[in-house]
């Protein structure tokens, strides 16, 4: 699996959603996460790619396409 | 037929699927046990809602132990369903986040200091004195530690020192509550798991890494693990063990590393 494919999996499963999601939709905004959710996802994204996110990096993680992009820099 | 069958257990401190009371009430009722759940805040109101599903539960009642109305609610409510128990499982703690960082001296705070040890401590005592009433005889009681009661650990800061509360609320709770009816109560000390709460916690993955380094089994433990621990400890296989710590963290509390040789 890709790595985009890997969070759209984790992002599915966390946030109870699923089809075809855009990779820019807001978690919160547009997928109706509340902050709680936001942490859980954040630490099911760190499970899945076996790496720790700092609290300052998880703030600016609120759509799939960043989450993408961080894993991609930093694993 | 499990080893708690006929027996029913409330269980506070549910918070997610990653929380310990999540792992406590799945053992239990895998053990036959009856199951009921509170909740903190609406919020997390659906969250406990999936648990009580695993669990084949249906109570699931409001309970902020911050407050006794609500604690005296909350058994209000249970007695709806339930005319007696047999388990009270605590799960709960409370730290500012702000004091969980940095030297403990110069973050603690007068009113940090008391809520913590309010919610981490008091609320057992509280949950128990409440409970009481409807508590059957050689009942058991359960609350969740850490080793930061007795080692001072970075960052966890005034939460140890409201657990080393909690494990002497433990010894007073037992002496209190064992005469009468035979009520024991006991601690699991975990070891550390990565749970919502924890995550407040700064550093938390070099914690747990470092954890399981230093760990006789090599590893972390699961919140299956304690849970399953806290199956045994509060059915009557354990009836001969109250007012005690048991450790469920693969052997960390003891192990001495060293160095290289």
């Amino acid at each position: 699996m890709s790595i985009e494919d890997r969070v759209r999996k984790v992002v599915c499963e966390q946030l109870d959603v699923s089809g075809d999601i855009d990779n820019n939709a807001s978690f919160i905004d547009d997928l109706g996460a509340d902050s709680l959710d936001t942490v859980e996802l954040v630490m099911s994204l760190e499970e899945e790619f076996d790496c720790e996110i700092a609290d300052e990096e998880a703030e600016n993680i609120t759509n799939i396409q960043q989450a993408i992009d961080y894993i991609n820099a930093n694993t | 037929m499990g080893f708690l069958t006929g027996k029913k257990a409330l269980v506070v401190g549910v918070a997610s699927n990653r929380s310990i009371a999540w792992g406590i009430a799945e053992a239990m009722a895998s053990n036959g046990c009856e199951i009921a759940l509170t909740y903190q805040t609406d919020k997390l109101k659906s969250r406990v809602e999936k648990c009580a599903e695993v669990c084949n539960s249906s109570i699931v009642i409001p309970c902020d132990v911050s407050e006794d109305e609500q604690i005296s609610q909350t058994f209000v409510k249970l007695k709806e369903s339930w005319d007696s128990f047999d388990i009270l499982v605590h799960s709960v703690a409370f730290a500012n986040r702000a004091e969980l960082d940095g030297n403990y001296v110069e973050v603690t705070t007068r009113e940090g200091f008391l809520k913590a040890h309010e919610i981490s401590s008091y609320s057992f005592t509280a949950l128990a004195k409440a409970a009481l009433p409807m508590l059957n005889s050689n009942s058991a009681l359960l609350t969740l530690t850490y080793l930061g009661a007795l080692r001072a650990i970075p960052n966890y800061n005034v939460m140890g020192i409201a657990k080393a509360s909690l494990e002497a609320n433990v010894r007073y709770m037992a002496a209190a509550l064992g005469g009468d009816k035979g009520i024991r109560v006991n601690a699991i000390s975990a070891g550390a798991i990565k749970t919502l709460a924890a995550s407040g916690i700064k550093g938390f993955g070099k914690l747990l890494d470092h954890a399981a380094e230093s760990s006789a089994l090599k590893r972390n433990v699961s919140t299956k693990e304690v849970g399953n621990a806290a199956a045994f400890l509060c059915s009557d296989l354990a009836s001969g063990i109250t007012g005690e710590v048991t450790y469920v963290d693969a052997g960390y509390n003891f192990y001495e590393k060293g160095p290289d040789l």
